[in-house]
């Protein structure tokens, strides 16, 4: 689409845990525009003070994702053609997490839970042992590669209403990692990992909406992981007999 | 949720899938036939099958009901877990109540 406008406005919310408002900017419109470009340029040229989060700049380090117009999305692999609402951008730090300072999300929560899920290696043998040979087309290597791709966005948890409304819910990255773990030859106690998602905040608080699949920005699909673990933990359940 | 309500609820949905549709066949029936009430209550009553039937739908109806109001509750309004299944075991216990009566009252001679 080419671009009719010389500039764009930009709301972008300032503010820290106690509250905040959207401060307006004009940025200059350029064809081949991010986000994160727009947040940069403000940055740069308007108010060095504003505080975002960036690293790699190319979609691997997952630091960047921010709410745009309402969505989360990583800012770095967001084009401004494809999300400008009525010449306009809203910019705001990521949902479901305490805001730090302007556009940068607390991510403690995300990654505590991360660790809660069972989100740790365990390894089934040590470096003594002989390295298991896993075939790389084997069934359940297979399904254990679907997620491995996930670079800790928190774009699914910000998109997950029942992370919104329930504060012990682990959330889909976390439960998704679970998943893999449950299904790596690699790892030692797959009981602990199902036992991990299958409290109060587990895996069987998820209403199978699939907003985290929809927005994870790897096309990663962490509803389906999660039907995967409701499944394995009953199987697990019904076989211990209670 | 954890695991065990999840299943309860699971288990509940799964048995109320067949009475639900016999349940809709029944009323049908009953209807098109123009059956009076009368001539409903003399072909349930001392019936040991329509005992069942409504006894189970009643107990599944009101596990599953009890637990989704809990999950709601815990969602939308964010309750303590006291609070919570106070709720649910309030909602479940008061609905077996009810149905109970309703069944005894068709099914009982
Ligand atoms: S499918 Fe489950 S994890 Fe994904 S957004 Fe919906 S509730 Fe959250
Ligand atoms: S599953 Fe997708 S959206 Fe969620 S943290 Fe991983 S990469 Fe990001
Ligand atoms: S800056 Fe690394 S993913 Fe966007």
């Amino acid at each position: 689409m080419a671009n009719t406008n010389d500039t764009m406005t930009v709301k972008v919310w300032r503010g820290d845990k106690n509250g905040g408002a959207y401060q307006q900017f004009v940025v200059p419109r350029q064809d081949n525009q991010t986000v994160l470009d727009v947040v940069s340029w403000i940055q740069q040229n308007q108010d060095p003070n504003l505080s975002y989060r960036f690293a790699c700049r190319v979609g691997m380090c997952g630091s960047c994702a921010m709410m745009v117009n309402g969505t989360p999305r990583w800012t770095c692999r967001t084009h401004v053609n494809k999300v400008l609402d009525a010449n306009t951008l809203v910019v705001a730090p990521l949902r479901n997490l305490p805001p730090i300072k302007d556009l940068v999300a607390d991510m403690d929560p995300f990654f505590d839970k991360w660790i809660d899920a069972g989100g740790h290696h365990d390894p089934s043998a040590s470096r003594y042992d002989a390295m298991p040979q896993i075939a790389p087309d084997d069934a359940q290597r297979a399904v254990a590669n679907e997620s491995i791709e996930c670079i800790n966005c928190a774009v699914c948890y910000a998109a997950c209403d029942t992370v919104a409304h329930n504060e012990n819910y682990l959330g889909p990255a976390a439960l998704q990692r679970a998943w893999t773990l449950y299904n790596d030859e690699k790892v030692n106690d797959t009981d602990a990992v199902l036992a991990a998602v299958s409290g109060k905040g587990g895996c069987h608080n998820c209403h199978s909406q699939g907003s985290c699949s929809l927005y994870c920005p790897n096309e990663l699909n962490p509803m389906r992981a999660i039907a995967g673990l409701k499944a394995a933990t009953i199987k697990h359940q019904l076989k211990r007999g209670r | 949720m954890n695991i065990r309500l999840y299943m309860a609820q699971r288990l509940s949905a799964i048995i109320m899938i067949p009475l639900v549709f016999g349940h809709l066949g029944v009323m049908i029936y009953a209807i098109q036939g123009g059956l009076s009430a009368g001539e409903i209550l003399s072909r349930t009553q001392g019936s040991v099958f329509w005992f069942m039937f409504y006894g189970l739908f009643v107990i599944a109806v009101s596990v599953h009901g009890a637990i989704g109001l809990r999950t709601i509750m815990s969602e939308l309004l964010r309750w303590n877990d006291i609070a919570l299944d106070a709720i649910m075991w309030g909602f479940g216990l008061l609905s077996i109540f009810m149905g109970a009566r309703a069944v005894s009252a068709v099914t009982w001679l």
